[in-house]
C-alpha cells in the first residue's frame, strides 16, 4: 500500500471518529472544563478585587478613626479650656463679691463707729458743758458771797454795757 | 507579530531536524537499502506515490523470496508504517501471529464483512476469500475482486503490463484496519482522559485542580490562551473546542504510536489519510469563516499597485490550498520519519547479524525515542498553532 496514497477506509473512519470525538469532547469535556477554569479565574479575580477593596476600606476606616480621635482630642481640649475659664471666672467673681461685701461691712462699721463717736463726743460735750456750768456756778457763788464783790461785778458788767 | 514569526522559526527548525534525522538514518544503515528508503521517504512529498507503488509491485515477489533467505529491513519498515488488515504482533516459529480485524467491504452487492484471518496472512493475492457470494484477494493490503483463475505466479489477479498495477476492480474498503483500530483505541483513551477530568471539575468546582485535572488544565489553558487567543483574536472562543480536539487527537495518537507494542505502535498520525482529514478540516473551517477582509486580501490585496494585484491574487489563491497541504505533509512526514528511524535502528542487529551491535542500536533508539516524545508534542502544537493562525487570518477584523 503506497504510503502517500490516502486510503478511503481510513479517511472514512478518521472523519467519523474525529467528528464523534469533537462532538463528545466539546459537549462533555471542553465545555465543563473551560467553564470551570473561567469561573475559577473570575472567582480569583473577584476575590482579589474584594481584598483590594477591603484594604482600601480599612485604610479609609483608619483615617476616619484618626479623624475622630483628633476631633475628640480637640473637643476635650475645648472642654478643658472652657472649664478652666469658668473656674477662673467663678473664682474672680467670688473674689469680687467677697471684697465688695467686706467693703460694705467695713463702711457700715466705719459709719457706726463714726456715729458712736459723734454720740460719745456729744455726750462728752454735754458733760463738759454741764461740768463747766457747774464749775462756773460754784465759782460765781464763791466770788459773789459778799456785797462788794457783787457790786464790783455789777460795775464791771455795767462798764462793758456802757462801752457798747 | 509574534504569532507569525514563532511558527516560521519552528517550521524551519523542524525541517532542519528532519534533515538531521534523515542524515542519521543514512549514517546508521547500510547504504544499499538506506539510500533507497530515504529516497522514497524524501520523495513522497511530491510524486512518490507512483514511485513507491512501482517499487512495491515490481519487487514484491523478489522481496518475498529475500525474506525467506534473510532479513529485509525495507519491507519490514514499509509494512509497519503502512496500514494492514490484521494487527501483526510477532512471529512465532516463523509463523506470523496477528490479531484478526474485521474486513468491511462495500461491494456492488452491498456490504460484505469477514475476518482478516481468512486471508491467512496472504498479501500476494494467492489466497482467495469467498464471502457474500463474491471472491476477494489481498494484494499488498489492498482488496480486489479476485479473478476466476490464477495467473502464472499463482495470483488471482490480472496485472496491467504497462503500469505494473493490478487491473482488477476494487470494492469500497471500509475495513477496521490496524490504523482504524489504533485510532478507535486512541479515541477511547482521549474520551476516558477528558471525560473523567470534566467529572473531577463537577466534584470539585472552584477548587485547586487535582490529579488528572492538574495535568490537563495547564494544557487546556495553554491551547486556549497561547494558541487560540493569541492567534485568532477576540473571536477565539468558538474555535477553542476544535483546536483542543485537534491538539489532543494528534498528540495522543503520536504518543501511542511511540509505544512499541500492542495496542500502540500503529503509524496513525504518520498516515497520509489521517493527516489529510485533519488538514481538510482546517481548510474547511478557515474558508467557511473567512470574512470580507480575508477574501479581500486574497483576491485584491490592498495597498499595492494595480498591476501587481492579479499576480498576487493567483499566488494567494494557491496559498489557500498550500497552507493546509503543508499541514498534511508536515505531520505525516515527521511522524513517519520517526517510525522509520526507530525501526531502522532496531533493524541494525538483524542487518549485521551480531548481538554486539545491540548497545549502539538500543542507545540510539532510546535517544531517538526521547526525541520523538518531543516531536510528538511539537507536531501537535505546530499543527494546532498553524490552524489557529489560518483561522485567525480568516476572522480578524480590518485593522493594521
Amino acid at each position: 500500500m503506497g504510503i502517500v496514497t490516502p486510503g478511503f477506509g481510513l479517511i472514512f473512519w478518521t472523519t467519523l471518529t474525529f467528528f464523534i470525538l469533537l462532538f463528545l469532547l466539546a459537549k462533555f469535556a471542553w465545555k465543563p472544563i473551560l467553564k470551570a477554569v473561567q469561573e475559577r479565574e473570575e472567582a480569583i479575580d473577584s476575590a482579589l478585587k474584594a481584598a483590594e477593596a477591603a484594604k482600601a476600606e480599612m485604610a479609609s476606616l483608619q483615617s476616619s478613626n484618626e479623624q475622630l480621635l483628633k476631633e475628640a482630642r480637640e473637643e476635650r481640649e475645648q472642654i478643658l479650656k472652657e472649664a478652666r475659664a469658668l473656674r477662673d471666672k467663678t473664682i474672680a467673681d467670688a473674689k469680687t463679691a467677697a471684697s465688695e461685701e467686706a467693703a460694705k461691712v467695713l463702711d457700715a462699721a466705719r459709719a457706726q463707729i463714726h456715729n458712736e463717736k459723734m454720740a460719745a463726743m456729744t455726750e462728752v460735750k454735754n458733760q463738759v458743758a454741764q461740768l463747766a456750768i457747774d464749775m462756773s456756778e460754784r465759782i460765781l457763788r464763791a466770788e459773789l458771797k459778799d456785797a462788794t464783790a457783787q457790786k464790783a461785778m455789777i460795775d464791771r458788767a455795767m462798764e462793758d454795757v456802757k462801752m457798747n | 507579530m509574534r504569532g507569525v514569526s514563532l511558527p516560521r522559526i519552528l517550521q524551519g527548525l523542524m525541517m532542519n531536524l528532519n534533515r538531521f534525522l534523515l542524515g542519521l538514518l543514512l549514517l546508521a544503515a547500510p547504504a544499499a537499502w538506506a539510500s533507497e528508503d530515504v529516497h522514497s521517504a524524501e520523495a513522497h512529498a511530491d510524486t512518490a506515490a507512483v514511485h513507491v507503488e512501482e517499487h512495491a509491485t515490481e519487487h514484491g515477489a523478489s522481496h518475498a523470496e529475500e525474506a525467506k533467505e534473510g532479513f529485509d529491513p525495507a519491507t519490514v519498515i514499509m509494512h509497519h508504517i503502512g496500514d494492514s488488515h490484521g494487527w501483526h504482533l510477532f512471529d512465532w516459529n516463523e509463523h506470523p501471529v496477528s490479531i484478526p480485524l474485521p474486513v468491511i467491504l462495500y461491494t456492488d452487492n452491498g456490504l460484505v464483512v469477514f475476518s482478516s484471518a481468512e486471508f491467512h496472512h496472504d498479501q500476494e493475492g494467492t489466497h482467495v476469500v469467498e464471502a457474500g457470494g463474491q471472491r476477494f484477494v489481498n494484494i499488498h493490503e489492498k482488496i480486489y475482486y479476485a479473478s476466476d483463475v490464477a495467473n502464472e505466479h499463482g495470483v488471482y489477479a490480472d496485472m496491467d503490463h504497462e503500469t505494473h498495477e493490478v487491473a482488477n476492480a476494487k470494492p469500497w474498503d471500509v475495513s477496521i484496519t490496524k490504523n482504524v483500530a489504533a485510532l478507535l483505541f486512541a479515541a477511547i483513551v482521549i474520551l476516558a482522559l477528558f471525560l473523567s477530568t470534566a467529572r473531577s471539575y463537577k466534584k470539585n468546582p472552584n477548587g485547586a485542580p487535582r490529579g488528572l485535572a492538574g495535568f490537563v488544565e495547564p494544557l487546556v489553558v495553554f491551547v486556549r490562551d497561547d494558541i487560540a487567543k493569541n492567534n485568532i483574536g477576540h473571536h477565539y472562543k468558538r474555535f477553542v473546542p476544535l483546536l483542543l480536539t485537534i491538539f489532543f487527537f494528534i498528540w495522543i495518537n503520536n504518543l501511542l504510536g511511540l509505544v512499541p507494542f500492542f495496542p500502540g505502535g500503529a503509524n496513525v498520525t504518520g498516515n497520509i489519510a489521517v493527516t489529510m482529514v485533519l488538514a481538510v478540516i482546517t481548510f474547511v473551517v478557515t474558508n467557511i469563516n473567512g470574512n470580507k477582509h480575508y477574501w479581500g486580501h486574497i483576491f485584491w490585496m490592498p495597498g499595492l499597485p494595480v498591476f501587481v494585484k492579479p499576480v498576487l491574487a493567483i499566488v494567494e489563491f494557491i496559498g489557500i490550498f498550500t497552507k493546509p497541504f503543508s499541514l498534511m505533509i508536515r505531520l505525516f512526514a515527521n511522524i513517519t520519519a520517526g517510525h522509520i528511524i526507530v525501526l531502522s535502528l532496531v533493524s541494525l542487529v538483524f542487518i549485521f547479524e551480531t548481538v554486539w551491535v545491540s548497545p549502539a542500536s538500543v542507545l540510539l533508539t532510546l535517544f531517538i525515542s526521547v526525541l520523538e516524545l518531543l516531536v510528538a508534542a511539537l507536531q501537535a502544537y505546530i499543527f494546532t498553532l498553524l490552524t489557529a493562525l489560518y483561522i485567525g487570518s480568516a476572522v480578524q477584523d480590518d485593522h493594521h
